[in-house]
């Protein structure tokens, strides 16, 4: 027995740890037949971790003080080494986190990854996206500009929405009539420290329900029903490493020359990622003319926008703001259609689909905009679209013609 | 299917033609051209002469101006008037309640001003102060409508005057008319601002020349590190139909 072997044995016979490396990753049986869609997933995990790092170099630097903020932004840019580079990878992170995170719940509603057995690894799913929508908007307050102070002000003062209780409740959370530096310390105390350890509690359950019950594929049907008789290997199982870790390392760098692009070339995208009025600091004497939210939350705030206040509260819109995200939970109980798969289901779900994403994209759209009479209509329309996508789902996927699944795999 | 995609497309398109048309103050194309070192140390030193007099930068520390070709006793003998050292920011003397009592409003620090407001904008704001006798300075600029600020290179580029047309029964400014020259031709003065804007756009993030460069190194990179990926994954895979 070689030396690596007897302390490999020394280890395991204290801690799990060949036999963990061995569930997670070498007798872990994905689907053969994973597409494009599932790159996502481990995506996700590398911006996360790319978040993490380049936060803790900001942090170094980074100032959460009302008067210092601002320019300690500043100063990471210029006279920290290398600062700009961890900034942009920071600010981009967080724009492509929300795209690649998109792209993975879409790869969900396609496949049908929602389904039974996977109702919590949905679950789980949901609420890392809600603390990721947290983790993001407590961030955005940091660089301390205009766009950062007027967008937590609108945030904040939803929650003033509320009956009875709403002022005091904003008050609360502000720890201050307006927003102010005190403020501005919890949101980093709680953008540095309580949401990231969430998130990454979150992402270890994610990942434990998932290889608990087995990777879902394009075609949403089981490989476990074909084992192996005598080795009891799914037959259209392939070990995780090495061939999913080849496979998403061609991914990985994809992606990262998308990311190296962007930071590289584009890190304001275009005001996208970084907002032109985000130049300007924080002034709370001065409210800019059109306060838009990152793109990433317009398509809620335009929910948010297209309802009619109610007695002159508000507060319709942000149940309905909320519920937008709360119906999300409820999918796979939603869901009543034979197959879970798009390639098997009937046109009814495909329809809904589509337009679910064109209300979506559209919404998005929509919230970047300045209120007006069109775009509020169109944004009623898509909200309608939006919920209807959900709440009709158990009629119409229980109505749906859909094809035969096969018994094993396509290609 | 294809009337459903029609619809599909029909939808996801009206809001963007709808919201098209939409009125917005005409900006004129700056020249920003960071390649050419030339025109940045132009632009340093009209910026050090005419803006860092009430403007800061003091995210900008003198000594940087050494990425734009100059060496630390060129930027010493000729563009330090406020500071001693090199490594010091580029603040200004004149104090916040001072210029408030003066101009209305404490002048904003510019080292990230083309970043907050765009090189167009900026382009075009500093060649469009006119004469207007009901502003406090005397002057008002047709992009930001009674500015606080006056026009402090009004002896290069002399006075402007605006020519009205009527629109929709309102008089509005058509253009702006040289009516008493000043030191410079107004085509040289408009180089003059767009060396200036050049400056403002290359301080607004001095990392940005760096920046491309790197960029291009790291795709190129990647492109290689795709190519072992991808046949490393091929390799992998071949026996996996």
């Amino acid at each position: 027995m070689s030396a690596l072997q007897k302390m490999m044995g020394w280890v395991d016979d204290r801690f799990p740890l060949t036999s963990t490396y061995k569930a997670h990753l070498s007798e872990y049986y994905a689907p053969k037949n994973f597409n494009f869609w599932y790159f996502f997933g481990s995506l996700a995990m590398l911006v996360l971790v790319i978040q993490i790092v380049t936060g803790i170099f900001l942090t170094m630097n980074y100032k959460p003080d009302a008067a210092l903020a601002f320019m300690s932004v500043e100063y990471i840019m210029r006279d920290v080494e290398w600062g700009w580079l961890i900034r942009y990878m920071h600010s981009t992170g967080a724009a492509m986190f929300f795209v690649v995170v998109y792209l993975h719940m879409f790869r969900g509603l396609m496949y049908g990854s929602y389904r039974k057995p996977r109702e919590l690894i949905w679950i789980f799913g949901v609420l890392i996206y809600l603390a990721l929508m947290a983790e993001a908007f407590l961030g955005y307050l940091l660089p301390w500009g205009q766009m950062s102070y007027w967008g937590a002000q609108v945030i904040v003062n939803l929650f003033a929405a509320v009956p009875f209780i709403g002022e005091d409740l904003s008050i609360w959370i502000r720890g201050d009539y307006v927003i102010s530096d005190a403020t501005l310390n919890r949101f980093f105390a709680f953008h540095v420290i309580a949401l990231p350890l969430v998130l990454l509690a979150l992402v270890v359950v994610h990942l434990v329900a998932l290889h608990e019950v087995g990777s879902n594929n394009p075609d949403g049907i089981e490989i476990k029903k074909h084992k192996d008789p005598v080795t009891h290997i799914p037959l259209d199982g392939i070990p995780f490493h090495p061939y999913y870790t080849v496979k998403d390392i061609v991914g990985v760098i994809v992606f990262l020359m998308v990311f190296s692009a962007i930071v590289f070339f584009a890190p304001e995208m275009g005001g996208y990622f970084l907002e032109q009025a985000n130049f300007v600091p924080a002034n709370p004497l001065q409210t800019p003319l059109h306060i838009a939210p990152l793109w990433y939350f317009t398509p809620f705030y335009a929910i948010l926008r297209a309802v009619p206040p109610l007695f002159g509260s508000q507060f319709p819109g942000v149940v309905a703001m909320g519920m937008s995200i709360v119906v999300l939970f409820f999918l796979p109980w939603l869901d009543r259609s034979k197959v879970k798969s798009i390639r098997y289901r009937g046109p009814i779900y495909k329809i809904m689909l589509a337009l679910f994403v064109v209300s979506f994209i559209g919404l998005g759209y929509l919230g970047l905009l300045p209120v007006s009479p069109v775009a509020t209509t169109f944004a009623r329309i898509f909200s309608v679209i939006y919920f209807l996508f959900f709440l009709l789902m158990p009629w119409y996927t229980s109505i749906d013609k859909t094809k035969p699944e096969p018994e094993r795999v396509t290609g | 299917m294809k009337r459903l995609k029609n619809f599909l497309f029909l939808l996801a398109v009206a809001p963007v033609a709808a919201f098209a048309a939409g009125a917005s103050i005409h900006l004129d194309k700056a020249p920003v051209n960071l390649a050419d070192q030339d025109s940045l140390q132009r632009g340093a030193r009209v910026f050090v002469n005419y803006c860092l007099n009430c403007h800061s930068a003091s995210a900008m520390r003198y000594s940087r101006m050494q990425d734009i070709g100059l060496t630390e006793d060129q930027i010493k003998d000729n563009l330090m008037f406020a500071a001693e050292k090199p490594g010091e920011p580029m603040n200004v003397a004149m104090a916040n309640t001072d210029a408030k009592a003066w101009f209305g409003a404490a002048p904003p620090d510019l080292s990230v001003i083309s970043r907050a407001r765009g090189a167009d904008y900026l382009y075009t704001y500093l060649r469009s102060f006119y004469r207007d006798g009901s502003t406090v300075t005397g002057w008002n600029n047709t992009v930001f409508d009674k500015v606080g600020m006056p026009h402090v290179m009004s002896d290069l580029q002399g006075e402007m005057a605006p020519r009205f047309k009527t629109e929709g029964g309102h008089q509005v400014i058509e253009r702006l008319e040289l009516v008493k020259p000043g030191s410079m031709a107004l085509a040289e003065y408009d180089a003059m601002v767009g060396d200036l804007v050049n400056y403002l756009v290359w301080m607004g993030e001095p990392a940005q020349l760096q920046r491309k460069q790197l960029g291009i190194i790291v795709l190129i990179f990647l492109s290689v590190f795709f190519v072992v990926a991808y046949y490393l994954k091929k390799e992998f895979w071949k026996h996996i139909h």
